[in-house]
């Protein structure tokens, strides 16, 4: 994207402070990348090319009048922002057309702090509506395509930010994750993806979907860079109640980073026995040998309510679905349309022509297990649940530091082949949910390649998963997998990237 | 109410069946905190703002707002809970509660469902009546939707998000007059927590009305809810129209007009109440605990710091007064009208020590001074005139330094700010006049003329003196000591009855 | 129509307001039955010993000074509003007496 073969965003920041490059030229390079692409791709809603070259060329100046000057963690590096967190004066349309023309009077702490670390965002990316989708097809603005195969999903939510940075158009972006939606399209795009334990980054900013679940969380090329973007983003916000009051994440700096003696490793027969396909399973199988070559020790741990997770989250998450976006009513923001002149009939005609059909069928769930003689046998037994999960993993947590599996059951998936059926969907976060429910740290590692059809290799991902809080060590993890494999460092090819 | 129908104390007695029916009501009430800013953010709470000038990203539901709980306003609530005696619950939260409405900007009002933050507790009422409440919770105010302006429905979100507390009651209260005095005492109790000014004109006290009838002594029946009651009159006149109404159903035994589960709104202008939803159109309010607050833990010490802060209710102030400083149920009443006038005598009568007289001065001079538009001042606390002050002038007519009716005049110059009393003592020279010499001449003079005053006086009517008190008092330009006169001028009409030398 | 499956989600949509028209019950209804039917596996879980887990971070007692910060520019919030005049939101005339 840069002409930096292979450039990650901390090589970008090091070049443009050595004044091998400007920001412009780097951001000119990013903005190149994503003409040439976005077209077949579809990764961005919208390129903020205006603001984006005004604040690269401020950077320059300040650079050439002080060079001496403190520069910020992500100085000159071009970032794409998913399009549910909010940006003062930017549209922020959450993949709805009930938000197509929403300019958030506010802007998210998580992107203020990478405006503060001196970063450029270059433009708002597409997803799945209000977050709710694993391939994209749920955007109300056409789906985003796989840059590895066209004709596949690149996953979901993050869809297009997990695209625009497997793609190269920029070294990071920031999704989010509620039960998946960072770490599953990172998998399927060869990415790396990271969703912080919950609390660690603010949400204020970021339009709910199910507020007890939804963290941002970064895409990268590198785990160095998932790192260099999670200090900056993350740490304590009093605007969030539910942030936890520590300093940002520090990445762990061990003696010999590129060893992992004496680390337990779970794996769980639920997820390596789940119903996987056959080559995500030989190349989880063999990432696992690759972390105990390392040093590492394979420990089998038992999960025993997986089976549970796909229901208890969708029950969870739904619920609070419903709730957050009963807001969206044609008042006060967003689309609006008359309906029968009555208050209550213009809340229905807006509601019924804005949303999508995920969001509806999402909708209903969410009231239907909140309502009258339902809530306790669904939402309130999912609860529990979802308790029950968490206690999985404290247990197994008692016997290992990690624990390491597939992040999706299968690679990239034809575009169409779910759309119809919301089952055969849910079922691709699987894998991902348990994690979401249980509010810890997770992150998603190339990890090798299936083949794909028409000869075309899909990245499989890794999921490395820590217990609260251990976010450095699930990072120190995946950054050693990452220094002993190659499987980050093949880009997708098309046929305007001449590689 | 039809003639079939009398009032007999508590009952409503029908003339055909001879029945005699009470009411049960319980009352839910909405009272906004004095805090500074919102319940959930940091807009200011003020009254009467240009519209949609005191909002944010969080009170107006922006998408990705996130709300953070106002610690003042858990302090308040806290308060009022001790002051009605409830019981402080040690962990709390928060819940959703959704309806569509265009005044709530979310289309869910952060409330608390099924751990409020307290229980129990009650407020007795004059003829003894013990009035339980159920639990005081903490909630979020909704906007103001304005229908009356052109054939639109107007929304300001100012208040939305303000910080409110419910009080429930039992229905323990039978008639519109108890219920009334219910309001008053739960009123008075917030005011003096600190907890709210309740004023009703600024929507400041807002309540909603349970009531159903029952012949006496046997169970209650369906209970209809009354909503939109914006004054103690609305509450009343609501209740006077609904219990007749319901009894005159009852008594009609015509089924299509049983009273039935529903909500009524109280119409002002027509003096009636009308249906606004049936129990088929009811709520489904899909509460479930609020994801964005975590839970609050009210630990002993938090409580015990508000309840230091918690000054001693009106009920008890008034049973002290009078048991303990003597004073008339009156003067008990009228001192513990606000929080500020009860802690102002108190504070006047520790430092001159003569409670009886601080009553008088506070209840009186100084409640008129308060009442006079000229003197423009909002609350006791804003008169020039401190306690210190005041006490000192009581003192200085307890050492005779000056008479009552120096006094007075010179309370009058200490509200129009000139001074502290003695000085304005010393200033207009308004020491009282004890020289005998000067006395004897000011009644000699006024005797002159007088024959018949005399006269009353020998005759044995002594109170006649005061006819020349006066005239005395007067003469020596009010400075003279009101006592040495009267002592003199019985010397004097005694001395001139002896035969002259 | 007395099928139990589309009066729910009638019903249902009707709480979330929600106009869904008959094509729509249509698609929606078996799915939606699918799913409830799919996830009742849930009433098999063991959940005797298991307290309901509302939220994820653990923190607690989270509160903020009572300080009055600026507000938005009525501007900048009315921005958004698909109608308002005069400084206020405009809706469909409608009568009062929510809570
Ligand atoms: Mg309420
Ligand atoms: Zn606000």
């Amino acid at each position: 994207m840069t002409g930096a073969e292979g450039a990650d965003a901390c090589d970008l920041r090091a070049a443009i402070l050595a004044g091998e490059r400007s920001a412009a030229e780097t951001l000119e390079a990013s903005l190149a990348a994503i003409e040439e692409r976005d077209g077949e791709l579809g990764a961005f809603l919208s390129v903020e090319r205006d603001t984006a070259r005004a604040r690269a060329i401020e950077l320059d100046r300040r650079r050439a009048a002080d060079p001496g000057a403190a520069a910020g963690a992500l100085f000159g590096v071009p970032v794409a922002v998913k399009a549910n967190l909010c940006m003062e004066g930017v549209t922020t349309p959450c993949g709805s057309r009930m938000l197509a023309n929403y300019r958030a009077p506010y802007t998210a702490t998580c992107v203020r702090r990478l405006l503060d670390a001196d970063a450029i965002v270059v433009g708002v990316t597409n997803m799945d509506e209000f977050a709710m989708g694993s391939s994209s097809e749920h955007s109300a603005f056409g789906p985003t395509r796989n840059p590895w195969d066209l004709t596949r999903a690149p996953g979901g939510s993050s869809s297009g930010s997990a695209a625009a940075v497997a793609a190269g158009m920029v070294p990071v972006a920031l999704g989010s994750d509620t039960g998946g939606s960072v770490r599953q399209p990172a998998a399927l795009c060869g990415v790396g993806g990271f969703k912080p334990t919950y609390g660690r980054v603010s949400r204020h900013g970021l339009i709910a979907f199910g507020s007890s679940l939804d963290q941002v969380g970064p895409l990268a090329r590198s785990v160095r860079d998932l790192e260099r973007i999670l200090g900056v983003i993350s740490g304590h916000d009093p605007l969030d109640a539910t942030s936890l009051p520590l300093p940002p994440i520090e990445p762990e700096r061990p003696d010999r980073p590129e060893r992992l003696d004496g680390l337990r490793v779970g794996v769980a027969a639920e997820y390596v026995g789940a119903d996987l396909d056959a080559e995500v399973r030989t190349a989880v199988e063999a990432a696992l040998e690759k972390l105990e070559e390392l040093g590492a020790e394979a420990v089998e741990v038992r999960l025993p309510h997986t089976v549970h997770a796909i229901p208890t989250y969708y029950v969870v998450a739904t619920a609070e679905a419903s709730s957050n976006l009963a807001r969206f009513d044609g008042v006060g923001f967003g689309a609006r349309t008359e309906g029968d002149g009555s208050l209550q009939g213009m809340f229905a005609a807006t509601r019924e022509g804005a949303f999508g059909d995920e969001v509806k069928r999402r909708i209903l769930l969410g009231t239907f297990v909140l309502s009258e003689g339902y809530h306790d046998a669904w939402y309130g037994r999912a609860l529990r649940v979802r308790a029950l999960l968490r206690r999985d993993f404290e247990r197994a947590f008692e016997k290992v530091d990690v624990i390491c599996g597939p992040t999706s059951p299968t690679p990239a998936f034809p575009l169409g082949e779910r759309a119809g059926d919301p089952l055969a969907m849910y079922a691709s976060d699987t894998l991902t949910v348990p994690t979401s429910l249980a509010g810890l740290p997770a992150v998603s590692v190339p990890c090798g390649f299936a083949s794909g059809a028409a000869d075309s290799p899909l990245p499989v991902g890794l999921q490395i998963i820590g217990p609260a809080l251990a976010d450095a060590r699930v990072l120190r993890v995946a950054a050693a997998f990452e220094s002993a494999t190659e499987h980050h460092r093949p880009a997708p090819t098309s046929a305007g990237d001449g590689r | 109410m039809s003639e079939a129908l009398c009032r007999e104390g508590a009952a409503w007695v029908s003339a055909v069946t001879g029945t005699r029916w009470v009411g049960v009501i319980g009352l839910e009430v909405h009272a906004q905190l004095a805090t500074n800013s919102k319940l959930f953010c940091s807009c200011e709470v003020r009254f009467g703002a240009p519209p949609n000038s005191l909002t944010c990203p969080v009170c107006t539901g922006q998408p990705g707002s996130l709300p953070v709980l106002n610690a003042a306003a858990l302090g308040l609530a806290v308060r009022t809970a001790l002051a009605v005696g409830a019981d402080v619950a040690a962990e709390s939260k928060f819940d959703r509660k959704h309806y569509f409405y265009c005044d709530i900007p979310k289309n869910y009002q952060i409330s608390q469902y099924d751990r409020p933050f307290c229980t129990g507790g009650g407020i007795r009422l004059a003829s003894g009546r013990f009035v339980r409440l159920t639990r005081i919770h903490l909630e979020e105010d909704a906007g103001k939707a304005i229908h009356d302006r052109g054939e639109h429905t107007l929304v300001d979100l100012n208040r939305a998000g303000v910080a409110l507390i419910e009080s429930v009651s039992e229905a323990d209260l039978e008639t519109p007059e108890e219920a009334v005095e219910y309001l008053e005492a739960l009123k008075e109790i917030i005011r003096y927590a600190g907890a709210g000014e309740a004023d009703m004109e600024k929507g400041q006290l807002r309540c909603d009305v349970n009531v159903s009838v029952r012949p006496e002594g046997e169970a209650w029946r369906t209970k209809v809810e009354i909503k939109n009651l914006n004054s103690f009159r609305h509450v009343r006149e609501a209740l006077e129209y609904e219990i007749p109404r319901q009894i005159e159903a009852y008594e009609s035994g015509e089924s299509a007009r049983l009273p039935r589960q529903e909500t009524r709104l109280f119409d002002a202008s027509a003096g009636v109440t009308r249906t606004m939803r049936t129990k088929e159109e009811a709520r489904d309010y899909r509460y479930f605990t609020e994801p964005d607050l975590p839970p609050i833990t009210l630990t002993e010490a938090f409580v015990e710091r508000q309840r230091g802060l918690l000054c001693e209710l009106p009920q008890a102030r008034r049973r002290r007064y009078r048991e303990e400083l003597g004073l008339s149920e009156y003067d008990a009443r009228v001192l513990t009208g606000t929080r500020e006038v009860a802690d102002y005598f108190e504070a006047v009568a520790r430092l001159c020590g003569r409670p009886k007289e601080a009553a008088n001065w506070v209840a009186n001079d100084l409640s008129r001074a308060l009442a006079d538009p000229e003197v423009a001042a909002g609350s006791i606390d804003e008169l020039p005139v401190k306690p210190f002050d005041l006490a000192e002038l009581i003192e200085l007519v307890a050492a005779g330094t000056i008479n009552t009716t120096g006094a007075r005049e010179v309370l009058g110059l200490m509200v129009a700010g000139s001074g502290s009393p003695r000085e304005i003592v010393a200033e207009r020279g308004l020491e009282q006049v004890d020289d005998e010499a000067s006395l004897e001449a000011w009644c000699r003079e006024a005797l002159e003329g007088r024959e018949q005053v005399a006269a009353d006086v020998r005759a044995g009517r002594t109170k006649a003196i005061g006819a020349v008190v006066g005239p005395v008092m007067k003469a020596s330009g009010g400075k003279a000591n009101p006592q040495r006169v009267r002592e003199i001028l019985l010397r004097l009409i005694a001395e001139d009855d002896q035969p002259r030398p | 129509m007395t099928d139990p499956e589309r009066d729910l989600v009638r019903h249902t949509a009707a709480l979330a307001r929600l106009e869904l028209d008959e094509a729509e019950v249509d698609r929606l209804a078996p799915q939606f039955a699918a799913i409830l039917r799919h996830f009742r596996v849930l009433e098999s879980v063991e959940v005797d010993d298991a307290e309901p887990m509302t939220g994820a971070s653990g923190v607690r007692d989270v509160l903020r000074a009572d300080e009055v910060r600026p507000s938005l520019a009525p501007d900048a919030v009315l921005g958004n509003a698909p109608r308002s005049s005069d400084g206020f939101y405009v809706v469909p005339k409608t009568v009062g007496g929510e809570e």
